[in-house]
């Protein structure tokens, strides 16, 4: 285990080394740790946060609060998908600086029809394949961060589709701390055979609990597919129902068992009025099963800001009832695979809501006289209705045969849309087999009928322990397609990641991304078409608009277009301007004291501006006087010799003057004049000559012959700073 | 069909408006454990490839072995004594460990035969 270092990149080669000698040093998931009585941060208390982290970036309000970074008591989940699991890395190590915990990796498309495990880092599309060296390294990088930031990441993919068993055994042996797994999911989304899937579901979930392997369900997914998701909530609450006893049987323990539940409606629509009672009557049902709240997805499309919105909402309704954990989703997912910037978006939204909103149970409470409690009420005599119908028809099956799932009528009623499946038909039909008498499986965390010999102390004791008790036996296999493979793409990308060359990026590195954002005095027809144009004149390849926003018919619309920079910039020939490190306050409080500092100041030449000098003096802005600096302000359009002479007659150690006008290089020709005539007086070796306007800047002081000069945004202490660096120089502190 | 169903909920939940909020909680789990038991006992009764592979992964043998050698087993209609069951008594008959019995079943396919 190493430290990583807050300002080197993650090292993606030292994260491939030695994978196959490298087991999780834990297992299982972790909650936060949210102390009962609160905790305290800068000058507040909060009431419902859990133990900052070690390294953290706060919201950017923060550094007005003292760079607090409240976190919230609930896990905050991510979910991060590129194709390219190496990019993923550094995709993780933002979100988690940023207060993510559960990071959330999707499977490439079509991983769920697999049959069997897959090996070796080839490329996904829309997600990344899940392989035993992917899983490995990324739970190696995730094991580095933790440290970093100071809490237990949890780690998180799918156990769905036909191999189920094998990928929870996978994620046993390899400390993947959450999953996904719903026998109902694969059935209803993924047309694999409903026997087969729940046959294997019971297997895996054993896995699971074995490994406290935390199960998220797919219920969920009723909301993103049912045409109006707000309807389906009695059966949700079913489905919900469904894996939950099914998980219970398997022997997974109801605190590991979390329902993945998506707030169903959005504005325009009177969100709370379905949202809420909605919630209520989850959480009363489920009150000993933990709650995965998502944010809503179904109905954001292209903007950024729309979706944003929602989701705060959506955190708002998680705050008023129970969330254990909050998921966010990327803003950007409707229109692109999600970028890495955007999952921070998620996690900012998440972040500032419950800031905002903490303790809020304590000063509101819901009004379950109202409607609210009927409302809830409702919803459960529908969902007691609709699973007695199931048990009627003849069981699970049955009513899976007769399309009960995902149903877009608000039951009752019924739209005749709902999910049929063939009992007889799907992925892996007719493949489960009756377990003989004599069947023996000499493994942990097997589930089911399993005929042990007598004597044994160990289930695994005839093969001399299995890979779950000796983690040694596991079998690691590195690649199977070279060609196709992670150290095939870090070669290219190797110049961006650890050499000199900059390109932007979003998903991968050095993959040349940019957004760009217009506002086009054009109709909905013609803005898109004129910036796909726009941005291919200004060199971008690929572009593509990837949301119009109407302002008004006639008068333009708001226009993002992304595209691809084609060139590299070399770091090397970047002019950075070298940063001033301003002395500690109190340093230069001290300093100023110590010489009994004095400045004369004020606007030279036929310039009547006096703001900006104000804000450098007045202790009401921060200035220079707040730091103990003497001042004597002779005002503006002040001449030259004025200011000089004042500063002999009262002893100011310094001389500060304002040039705004530009015109004709005046501000320039002040300066030098100022120089000139305390050398011309004799007093230049031991006055500090310091100048600042909005057009000057810090490189002036050279060429006009003074000691400091400043541009716009300066603020007081960083004129004091100069001027007791000054004295410093001079040997006279 | 919906109207005959809402008829039978409007029945249904008179039953439903009689009870109180816990007897309506209990009654759901109750549904939904009902609804799940048979659905346990198939579970338990009954295995799969994926199993089966997922069991010989737990024995230290590779992913891509396992495929040909559940193969294999259900092809000889051994899947029923359980893969790992099968491969260890070939391990104990041939006194090799069991990567090297799942070796052998791979390349010979005869070595199944009389396991039983």
């Amino acid at each position: 285990m190493i430290n990583l270092d807050p300002n080197q990149k993650l090292d993606v080669e030292f994260m491939l080394e030695g994978l196959e000698h490298y087991h999780p040093p834990r297992k299982g998931w972790t909650w936060r740790e949210a102390p009962a009585g609160g905790i305290d941060m800068g000058p507040f208390h909060f009431r419902d946060m859990s133990r900052p982290l070690k390294n953290s970036i706060g919201l950017p309000a923060s550094k007005y609060f003292g760079h607090i970074d409240p976190q919230p008591s609930c896990v905050i989940t991510t979910e991060i998908a590129s194709g390219r699991f190496e990019d993923d890395l550094r995709r993780m190590r933002m979100a988690a600086w940023h207060g993510a915990d559960h990071i959330m990796v999707i499977r490439t498309t079509g991983q769920s029809h697999i049959d069997g495990l897959l090996e070796g880092t080839p490329e996904g599309i829309g997600g990344v394949p899940i392989t035993r060296k992917q899983i490995r390294a990324s739970r190696k990088a995730c094991d580095q961060i933790e440290r970093e930031v100071g809490r237990p990441i949890n780690f998180h993919s799918y156990v769905s589709g036909v191999a189920g068993p094998e990928v929870a055994v996978l994620f046993a042996e390899e400390g993947v701390n959450g999953a996904h797994q719903d026998p109902q999911y694969n059935v209803l989304y993924r047309n694999v055979n409903m026997y087969r899937s729940f046959v294997d579901a019971a297997e895996a979930k054993s896995v699971m609990a074995g490994a406290e392997i935390f199960q998220i369900d797919g219920a969920h997914n009723a909301n993103a597919t049912a045409k109006a998701g707000w309807l389906v909530m009695p059966e949700l609450m079913v489905q919900h129902g469904l894996n939950c006893a099914f998980s219970a049987a398997a022997g997974m323990d109801k605190s590991l068992i979390g329902l993945s539940t998506v707030p169903p409606n959005a504005p325009p629509a009177p969100k709370l009025w379905y949202d809420l009672p909605y919630a209520v009557a989850l959480r009363d049902f489920f009150s000993e099963y933990k709650m995965r709240a998502q944010q809503n997805t179904r109905y954001i499309e292209a903007d950024i800001e729309e979706a944003v919105r929602t989701h705060t909402v959506d955190t708002l309704i998680s705050m008023l009832t129970r969330a254990d954990i909050q998921s966010t989703i990327t803003p950007d997912e409707g229109r692109n695979v999600p970028w890495h910037y955007n999952n921070i978006r998620g996690i900012q939204t998440v972040k500032q809501t419950w800031a905002a909103l903490d303790g809020i149970k304590e000063l509101l409470t819901l009004n379950h006289d109202g409607p609210l409690g009927e409302m809830v009420r409702d919803l459960k005599e529908r969902a007691v209705a609709f699973i007695e119908e199931v048990v009627e028809t003849g069981g699970y099956f049955a009513a899976v045969e007769k399309g009960f799932f995902v149903d877009s009528a608000k039951y009752p009623e019924r739209s005749g849309d709902g999910i049929a499946r063939d009992g007889k038909g799907g992925v892996g039909a007719g493949s489960i087999v009756l377990r003989e008498p004599d069947y023996f499986a000499p493994v942990c965390s097997h589930f089911g009928h399993n005929h042990v010999p007598e004597g044994l102390a160990k289930v695994c004791d005839p093969i001399g322990g299995c890979t779950l008790c000796v983690p040694e036996k596991i079998v690691y296999i590195d690649e199977l397609d070279p060609g196709d493979s992670c150290d095939k793409r870090l070669e290219q990308t190797l110049p961006y990641r650890k050499g000199d060359l900059i390109r932007p990026e979003a998903e991968w590195a050095g993959d040349g991304t940019v957004l760009i954002q217009l506002f086009v005095a054009q109709s909905e027809d013609i803005a898109p078409v004129y910036a796909v144009e726009m941005a291919r004149k200004m060199g971008l390849l690929d572009p593509e608009v990837v949301n119009t926003t109407v302002m008004h018919p006639a008068e333009g619309c708001f226009v993002e277009v992304k595209g691809k920079v084609a060139f590299d910039i070399d770091r090397t020939t970047l002019k950075i301007p070298v940063k001033e490190v301003v002395l500690p306050e109190q340093d230069l409080r001290d300093a100023v004291k110590q010489v009994g500092l004095k400045v004369v100041a004020g606007t030279v030449g036929e310039d009547e501006h006096s703001v900006g000098m104000r804000e450098i003096l007045d202790i009401k802005h921060g200035g220079i006087e707040k730091y103990g600096v003497k001042y004597h302000y002779l005002g503006t359009s002040v001449p030259l010799g004025k200011l000089v002479d004042a500063a002999i007659e009262t002893g100011a150690q310094a001389i500060l003057i304002s040039t705004i006008i530009s015109h004709n290089d005046t501000h320039r020709t002040q300066m030098r004049k100022l120089a000139a005539l305390c050398l011309e007086k004799g007093i230049r070796d031991r006055i500090i000559l310091i100048a600042g306007g909005t057009q000057v800047n810090r490189d002036m002081a050279k060429e006009t012959g003074l000691d400091a000069t400043f541009g716009r945004g300066t603020k007081g202490i960083q004129v004091v700073d100069a001027m007791v660096k000054v004295l410093k120089a001079r040997g006279v502190l | 069909m919906t109207d005959e169903r809402t008829a039978r909920f409007e029945a249904r939940r008179e039953q439903l408006a009689l009870m109180s909020d816990d007897q309506l909680k209990d009654r759901f789990w109750q549904m939904c454990d009902a609804a799940m038991a048979p659905i346990v006992e198939l579970a338990r009764t009954h295995t799969s490839p994926s199993i089966e592979r997922s069991v010989l992964l737990r024995m230290g043998i590779d992913s891509i072995s396992c495929h040909g050698v559940v193969d294999r087993i259900q092809e000889a209609g051994l899947l029923g004594k359980g893969a790992g069951h099968v491969v260890l008594r070939l391990a104990e008959k041939s006194g090799t460990d069991v990567r090297a019995a799942a070796a052998a079943i791979l390349e010979q396919h005869e070595v199944l035969q009389g396991l039983f």
